[in-house]
């Protein structure tokens, strides 16, 4: 079967910054498949390449089979993307907006599509508002409405819940998962790694331009072994003989990361000899985010910046 | 084409939904100059023989406006799309740079068109002027609005805040229209700056348009239409340039 979405030896240069260097990628279609990493990885990169926002500088993307450069008219029409912005045209009303974006597809008479699209995202109170009028939660579902509305295989969303209520964040998952249900394909970009445990099957972490972990998800989690553990501590000092096995701190809380159960017992020892008193422990699987943390090869997650090329 | 009509729809779409501020405001700003000129310099000023100045001022100001605003259409749409982000979806359609670009530059055509024909029906009411050749007045009013058109998706490609914007439309587009002969024959200057008046092109757009009126201009309106002609091709096979490579928007 035609990959949905295929990468190969993608470079992308900004002057001296290397942006993306050397990714190669397949996503099947119908896959619910999420892109990670910090900031700066070049998430948002890779899938402007792929919507044809951006040019690489070397390397091949296609879109259902489509060259992203060669065929781009074909695999602009596969492919629906909310980008990350909260960008909209204050011209224009909420109809207006998805009848002008469906045109630009070539799809004249649509109307029963955008209005099913419209009630889907309740969006239908504010159909005839001016774009300019709506909050920041109605103008990202007309968004995700514009990127829907020439019915395409593969949708991309980029970072799609920053910034979102709850309440819009769950609609939102839901309806997308009805999507990836009825055979589209997702692609999404999220900060919140449980999100993507959730929601995805497979994930590809990036860091720096490069792509560290591509695998499905209980694949990476069963790839670490031991456990974590979660403590709170009275006085709120970890310590020193505990601070090499930290994987990091949440308020008041210290999360170790053991290879093995049996370290437990080092673990209590050294608490013992320190003269901690625990409040509250907690042991635990390895979720996604143990998973990202590792990978990533941070204590604290950097801000990662592409790295010059020298 | 569905995708090509979509875009010229909402670029027409755009302006006319603040129609007040681009086709009225125009109007009313010509018909200014046109009072104070004509009461000022009427009895002073003659540019052909037997034609009063207000009279021969009259074409000059259409034009004037014409241009003007083809320019603003296509540059401001442009540049207000960049930077508030949604030109990105015009971007992620299938369109080709060369449906992006005739959409732009037919709707810069529409608006000063629609601005002229305004401020000539005003005119009309007040100023006997007559239409010696209607062809001559539309190919001109056309072309000079194309060419306009193409300019303004040109500074608005490479404009990246409002003040480059204004930079081009102050120190190139304003001059070559204010030194073209909007208020003046060029026949009256100075041999030195007459001979480069001739390498302005907006001069003959607006002479080959004086034509159409008075069957007088400084040169014959075919030579000038050719003039306009090329430099048409000339800008808009630099803007196709911009626009298949991406240059600024497709970076």
């Amino acid at each position: 079967m035609i990959p949905a979405i295929e990468v190969k030896q993608m470079h992308k240069c900004f002057g001296k910054l290397q942006a993306l260097a050397g990714i190669d990628l397949e996503i099947k279609t119908g896959e619910f498949f999420a892109l990670l990493g910090p900031n700066g990885a070049g998430k948002t990169t890779l899938i402007n390449i792929i919507a044809g926002l951006t040019r690489a500088t070397s390397g091949s993307a296609r879109v259902m089979g489509y060259d992203v450069v060669a065929d781009y008219r074909e695999a602009r029409r596969m492919l629906g993307v909310v980008p990350q912005e909260l960008v909209f045209d204050p011209f224009f009303t909420v109809r207006e907006t998805l009848a002008i974006q469906s045109g630009y597809y070539g799809l004249k008479n649509n109307k029963s599509w955008i209005d099913e699209i419209i009630h889907h995202l309740d969006l239908a109170d504010k159909a005839d508002a001016n774009m300019r009028t709506l909050s920041g939660g109605m103008k990202r579902r007309v968004l995700v409405a514009q990127a829907l509305v020439h019915k395409p295989p593969v949708i991309v969303l980029d970072e799609p819940t920053a910034g979102v209520d709850v309440e819009l964040r769950q609609g939102l998952w839901r309806f997308i998962r009805e999507l990836n249900r009825d055979g589209h394909t997702i692609v999404l970009t999220t900060h919140y790694l449980d999100e993507a445990e959730a929601l995805c099957s497979r994930v590809a972490m990036l860091k720096q331009g490069n792509i560290v972990a591509l695998d499905s998800i209980r694949n990476l989690i069963s790839g670490i072994s031991g456990c974590s553990v979660r403590l709170r501590l009275s006085p709120d000092t970890l310590p020193p003989a505990l601070q090499p096995l930290m994987s990091r701190c949440e308020a008041e809380y210290y999360i170790l990361a053991l290879d093995e159960y049996s370290q437990l017992e080092q673990v209590m020892a050294a608490l013992r000899t320190a003269g901690s008193q625990v409040l509250e422990m907690q042991v635990f699987q390895p979720d996604l985010e143990e998973v990202f943390v590792k990978i990533m090869g941070d204590v604290e997650i950097r801000e990662a910046v592409a790295v010059p090329i020298t | 084409m569905t995708g090509f009509l979509t875009l010229l729809y909402k670029e027409l779409l755009r302006f006319w939904k603040v129609g007040f501020q681009t086709v009225f405001a125009p109007m009313v700003s010509t018909l200014l100059y046109l009072m104070i000129f004509s009461h000022v310099l009427d009895a002073h000023v003659q540019a052909y023989p037997g034609v009063a100045y207000t009279v021969f001022m009259i074409p000059g100001l259409i034009m004037m406006a014409v241009l003007q605003n083809a320019f603003a259409n296509s540059s401001s749409s442009l540049i207000q799309s960049k930077i508030t982000g949604n030109l990105v979806f015009v971007l992620l359609s299938p369109l080709s740079y060369q449906e992006i670009f005739f959409a732009y530059v037919l709707a810069s055509v529409v608006r000063g068109l629609a601005v002229g024909l305004g401020v000539y029906l005003i005119t009309y009411g007040f100023f006997d002027v007559s239409l010696s050749s209607f062809p001559w007045i539309f190919i001109f009013a056309l072309m000079g609005s194309a060419l306009l058109g193409a300019l303004g998706l040109i500074a608005g490609i490479w404009a990246e805040k409002f003040d480059h914007l204004a930079t081009f439309q102050n120190f190139i587009i304003l001059p070559l229209t204010f030194l073209s002969g909007v208020f003046y024959s060029i026949h009256s200057l100075p041999p030195f700056w007459r001979g480069l008046s001739h390498l302005n092109p907006f001069f003959y757009i607006i002479d080959g348009f004086r034509y159409g009126f008075f069957s007088t201009s400084d040169i014959s309106p075919y030579i000038s239409l050719g003039i306009v002609a090329m430099c048409f091709l000339a800008v808009s096979w630099l803007t196709l340039q911009m626009l298949s490579t991406g240059y600024k928007i497709r970076q």
